[in-house]
């Protein structure tokens, strides 16, 4: 079952006088449950297509299917409401609200976005905290975490919603090479488990070697799918 | 809203000086404001105590015209005796009436057979003007605080330049309404201080005595004071009272009576709205320090929190949640601002009230401050604080909840 559809999809941006084309006229699927990565050198458009697929930006040309919604036409309120209720995001620079525990970062789209009942909120952070292994550091506030535990709150978070996709922008590109690896072992690890869709944009060796299909951008045109 | 609360707290803790420092100004605010309502409202409060209950009453009936020519006193104006039951009558008829007096004022010539000078007097009922004002006798200080027929209290400035004392025989010659000289002599039974205001220089004689020196068969009044039970209840009394009265038409179809608070009667009415021009203009300077300090405070925070703004927009928290939760840390921090404010500021109106501060009015002096404020003031200032500090925060939290995720998320 397809999860992401993309069709002719395009994207440009003015800036100044020119219009640059980001993104032109992609097509690609990717399956439900599949472990994705886009790769390609800086510049080549992988965070454009990730912010589209994230409903974060709409496409200037072209469809874009997500879970079975054409995203392009989403506003403002509905594009938030689809992601709180479909999208998991991992970020670089792992983007935990600092003044919350890790316990408290896990907690709060189910809290914020999906209104989950406390006992039922309680027993999913609890359950996927004990998942990334962060169970014991849940009250430390992010200040007090490693980069790689940070990561792994970060992971947390974009799962406990139950996501159909999660988009993960460079997500080991600030972590050493021990801890890297074991992220990605460890989202692959939960993906076998929770059935959800990985989709990563990175020009890291690593993710490349542990994920399932490639596809490569490079001047905004998907060069090769493997 | 619990976890809106929580993080609002958190985020206003995150930055403790900063906090504290707005906080502390939204504070000083509140404490300088209550203050100055306690202080002012506590002289405000003596000042019209003094006024009403040394002489002109809470209310006053009058014919009608007779405000208008008080100067010369007329007393062609005068009530006659079934206008003066009528009188009477609404005055039984109206609710939270304690007590009133019947006044005939005119203009004399005061004699101590040596010198002449000239007099405005108050015939009334003893007993019933100390009932409706009941700081008279306590203005009377030389002599008795009363008055039998046949006495008379001489205004305390008349006395000392026509050097008369107590136990002194003087004379009144007066003209009536029919231009018909009379005279009448006096003992002189107390010396009366004055009292700021028209009025405050009036010598008393017993209502009897000047019905005899103004050859009156039958009592016609200049005026009747009236004091009300309740003084917060005022207006209410005023409105059945002049309401009753207005009824009551003359011949020609005209009303007979006017009836007017002591805020017609007293000059020191524009003064008691000046100060309430003044605590509005102080209210005022405290909305602009809210307004201003936490819209600085809002501002930083919204661009110090760029990239967290980001990442709640991109994990789906909608617009309306990131709104409300910077327009929440405004209301904490006005709610705390208003809470510690109105804390500091009952311990200060304690303190001045400890330190027994004294100030004189007019020729009173010694005169205790006993600041206090309303209950219902200090609320209605903490709500302003509250309601300027959500205000302040509208125009940071809509541009906190309309930020652009991407832009937002790669701000550095």
């Amino acid at each position: 079952m397809q999860l992401i559809i993309a069709e002719d999809l395009s994207k440009t941006y003015p800036m100044g006088q020119v219009t640059v084309d980001a993104l032109k006229g992609l097509n690609f699927s990717i399956e439900k449950g599949s472990f994705v990565s886009f790769v390609g050198p800086s510049g080549s458009g992988k965070t454009t297509l990730l912010n589209l697929m994230g409903c974060l930006d709409r496409p200037s040309a072209g469809r874009l299917t997500v879970a079975g919604t054409e995203v392009a036409g989403l506003n403002r309120k509905d594009a938030a409401r689809f992601r709180g209720k479909n999208i998991g995001f991992i970020f670089q620079s792992f983007n935990l609200i600092p003044v919350l525990s890790a316990f408290e970062n896990v907690e709060y789209p189910l809290i914020m976005v999906q209104h989950v009942p406390g006992d039922e909120r309680k027993r999913r952070v609890i359950e996927l905290l004990d998942a990334v292994g962060m169970i014991d550091h849940s009250h430390q506030l992010p200040d007090q975490l490693s980069g790689g535990q940070k990561q792994r709150v970060a992971v947390a978070r974009a799962l406990v919603t139950h996501p159909d996709l999660v988009l993960a922008d460079e997500p080991t590109a600030n972590l050493d090479h021990d801890t890297a690896y074991g992220i990605i072992r460890l989202m692959k690890k939960i993906r076998k488990e929770v059935r959800t869709t990985f989709v990563f944009s990175t020009h890291d060796i690593r993710i490349i070697d542990e994920v399932e299909q490639i596809f490569r951008i490079e001047d905004g045109m998907l060069k090769t799918e493997g | 809203m619990p976890s809106l609360f929580k993080i609002a707290g958190r985020n206003l803790f995150r930055y403790k000086r900063r906090t504290a420092l707005t906080l502390g100004l939204i504070a000083l605010g509140v404490v300088f404001v209550s203050v100055f309502i306690a202080v002012t409202g506590s002289f405000k409060a003596m000042m019209i105590g003094q006024i009403t209950d040394s002489f002109v009453g809470h209310l006053q009936i009058h014919r009608k015209g007779y405000l208008a020519s008080i100067e010369t006193l007329p007393l062609t104006l005068n009530l006659n005796p079934p206008a003066v039951k009528k009188a009477e009558q609404a005055l039984q008829k109206t609710p939270g009436i304690e007590a009133y007096s019947p006044r005939i004022k005119f203009g004399a010539m005061f004699s101590n057979f040596m010198e002449t000078s000239n007099i405005r007097l108050n015939g009334v009922f003893p007993q019933r003007e100390t009932a409706t004002v009941p700081m008279f006798p306590s203005r009377i200080h030389q002599g008795k605080p009363t008055i039998t027929p046949g006495e008379m209290i001489v205004p305390e400035l008349l006395a000392a330049g026509m050097k008369v004392k107590v136990g002194d025989t003087v004379v009144i010659i007066a003209t009536n309404k029919d231009g018909s000289v009379n005279g009448k002599q006096f003992t002189v039974a107390g010396i009366i201080e004055p009292a700021t205001g028209p009025g405050g220089r009036d010598g008393y004689i017993h209502i009897e005595d000047a019905m005899e020196v103004l050859r009156m068969d039958q009592m016609e009044v200049s005026e009747i004071a009236v004091r009300v039970k309740d003084f917060s209840r005022l207006h209410a009394a005023f409105n059945t009272l002049e309401g009753g009265l207005s009824q009551e038409k003359n011949k020609a179809g005209k009303p007979i009576f006017e009836v007017h608070t002591w805020e017609k009667l007293s000059p020191f009415y524009n003064i008691s709205r000046m100060i309430d021009v003044m605590t509005l203009f102080i209210q005022l300077m405290l909305i602009a320090i809210v307004l201003i300090s936490i819209m600085n405070v809002m501002i930083m925070a919204v661009y110090e929190r760029v990239r967290e703004i980001g990442t709640m927009a991109a994990i789906g928290t909608l617009p309306g949640k990131i709104l409300s939760l910077f327009m929440v840390e405004g209301f904490v921090l006005g709610l705390l601002g208003a809470l510690s404010g109105s804390l500091i500021g009952g311990a200060v109106i304690y303190i001045i009230n400890l330190s027994k501060i004294t100030f004189s009015f007019g020729r009173q002096e010694g005169m205790i401050l006993s600041a206090g404020i309303d209950p219902v003031d200090l609320l209605m200032i903490s709500g302003i604080v509250i309601c300027i500090s959500i205000l302040a925060s509208l125009q940071p939290a809509i541009k906190a909840s309309r930020m652009d995720p991407i832009r937002a998320l790669g701000y550095v």
